[in-house]
């Protein structure tokens, strides 16, 4: 099977089923499972996630970049500090970046205090950072590649038979 | 007023499009799933669009040069080296509205009254009545099922007479999907070679290739001299719309085709043109993804009719298969029009492309795969309807 074929059909629609596959794939439903259980094992496919816009619903939320800058630690470099970073729940995902800071931290929360006191009472305070820059999110326009808040393009105006 | 009487008997004697009554049909049908288009699905790539916004941006709102930008032969030029190993300078190149003007103007440039033109079929439905309106006689060679539609050299050998003027080649092909092989090229240059006929090479889904890779006739030995490229950015780069194709040749060919293009069209539109350079430079990759699309697709869809008892073969090029629905017992006509009024499912009959269409049709899978499924389903439903009947 051709495994590209299935990481690429399910990027683009998660929620397709073994049968839905299998059947656009013409592969047996056991063996597209298969593939996708040694696919999710070999941590390939590392999660299913829902694009939401929070702004349309009436729970609170706020979204937040952190730039942070942290000192290397002899021998670990920065994977010591990333780890200890990245364990807390409230980070949703953290780079190491080049840049005017080592990491990019994104916060979601529900309140702009929530993150504040993240940052003033968890991550400042961890050895080795020396600094941090919160940048909230005031307006998203395009979220993992879907686009938000825009006129959405013509979905097919075709003439229905055409030569 | 009589206007039987006035209008131009060559003009009303050509051939009406063959899409047309279903066409008729589908539009009273808005609810039904379409199988029947002749062009891509995709939105055209942004890094064009932004191109052509770019243009206006900086005022580029006049005409261009009647042959078309310098700048976009070049470009056009670079393409066909850069893909076909084909080899023509900025003075070679016509750049006209859409391939159908390019078309056109190469029957124009070449027809007079009683001039035959070979047109292999089923295919695309232009070239037929152009040729008449030139008071020229087409010619068609009904290609064959067991040839899965590709025309052979031994066919154009048996259909050229002292008047034969032009021959049309026409793959990857509409509406069959079949595509030429390298040595059915080779035999047809062979043909050729030594005659005055020139080939009129319809190359728009050149770049919609499955599992092979495309070559012009115009580059096999002796052909250069009496081929005229056409070729265009409609399916290409998904850009129908933007009404903008090519061709390229001899400059004694081409030169004529400008003095037409000339006088009807002046020049082919500025912003498409400056949108082109950009597709043509920078979009590789895009085309690729399309590509890979329609492929799957294209699979999906020989293996579903395959599998439901309608004889498909494999096409090689376009975004066309075209089943074999004889095992119905219907004619193309009668199967189409009961599966779109029982399934509410359009596919366009195969003798919408020429007589030698009777007994299959063309199914279009430029449309989203989950579109593709549901009409599958539909017409699965329907053979089996139709097997219960018997």
């Amino acid at each position: 099977m051709d495994a590209m074929k299935l990481l690429q059909m399910l990027s683009e629609d998660p929620r397709a089923t073994v049968t839905d596959l299998a059947d656009i794939l013409g592969e047996q439903e056991e063996q597209v499972a298969a593939e996708i259980d040694s696919l999710e094992k070999n941590k390939i496919i590392c999660g299913y996630h829902t694009v939401i816009n929070w702004d349309k619903t009436n729970i609170d939320h706020v979204d937040a970049y952190i730039g942070v800058s942290a000192k290397p630690e002899r021998g670990k470099g920065y994977d010591k500090i990333a780890e200890r970073i990245a364990r807390f729940p409230e980070v949703s995902s953290l780079y190491l970046t080049s840049g005017t800071s080592e990491f990019l931290v994104s916060i979601n929360a529900k309140t702009m205090r929530e993150v504040a006191d993240f940052v003033g009472e968890k991550l400042a305070p961890i050895d080795g950072v020396t600094a941090t820059v919160t940048m909230f999110v005031l307006k998203k326009y395009k979220v993992n590649g879907v686009t938000m808040e825009m006129e959405a393009e013509i979905e097919d105006d075709r003439l229905p038979v055409s030569a | 007023m009589d206007y039987e009487k006035i209008l131009s008997k060559a003009a009303v004697k050509m051939r009406p499009s063959g899409i047309r009554k279903f066409f008729d049909l589908v539009a009273e049908m808005p609810e039904c799933i379409s199988l029947g288009v002749g062009e891509p699905d995709f939105q055209t790539p942004w890094d064009i669009r932004d191109a052509a916004i770019h243009s206006l941006e900086l005022g580029r709102t006049k005409y261009t040069a009647n042959a078309g930008l310098k700048e976009l032969r070049i470009e056009i030029g670079n393409w066909l080296k850069r893909k076909y190993d084909l080899n023509y300078s900025q003075d070679e190149i016509l750049v006209t509205v859409g391939g159908s003007e390019a078309i056109d103007l190469a029957l124009r440039a070449l027809v007079e009254p009683g001039d035959e033109v070979i047109i292999p079929e089923p295919c695309y439905v232009s070239y037929d009545p152009i040729t008449t309106a030139l008071m020229g006689v087409p010619v068609p060679i009904s290609t064959k099922p067991e040839n899965d539609f590709r025309v052979t050299a031994e066919e154009i050998r048996n259909a050229i007479t002292e008047k034969t003027k032009i021959l049309v080649l026409s793959y990857p092909n509409n509406p069959t999907g079949a595509a030429l092989r390298d040595q059915d090229m080779q035999e047809i240059a062979e043909v050729l070679q030594g005659t005055d006929i020139v080939v009129l090479s319809d190359e728009i889904y050149s770049e919609l290739t499955y599992g092979y890779q495309y070559r012009s006739i115009a580059s096999y030995p002796g052909m250069r001299e009496r081929t005229i490229v056409i070729n265009g950015f409609s399916k290409t780069f998904s850009m129908t719309g933007w009404r903008l194709g090519y061709a390229a040749g001899p400059k004694p060919l081409i030169g004529i085709m400008t003095k037409i293009h000339q006088s009807c069209i002046m020049a082919a539109p500025t912003t498409s043109q400056y949108a082109a350079i950009t597709a043509l430079r920078d979009c590789d990759d895009d085309v690729e993804e399309m590509r890979k699309q329609y492929d799957l697709r294209r699979q999906y869809c020989v293996r579903k009719l395959n599998e439901m008892g309608l004889k498909t073969f494999e096409p090689h090029g376009a975004f066309y298969v075209f089943p074999d629905i004889r095992s119905s017992g219907m004619s193309s006509d009668a199967f189409c029009e009961r599966l779109l009024a029982e399934k509410k499912v359009a596919i366009i009959p195969g003798t919408a492309f020429g007589a030698s269409g009777e007994g299959f049709a063309r199914i279009s899978y430029a449309y989203s795969i989950d579109h593709l499924r549901e009409a599958m389903k539909r017409i699965k439903e329907f053979l089996d309807e139709l097997r219960e009947e018997k």
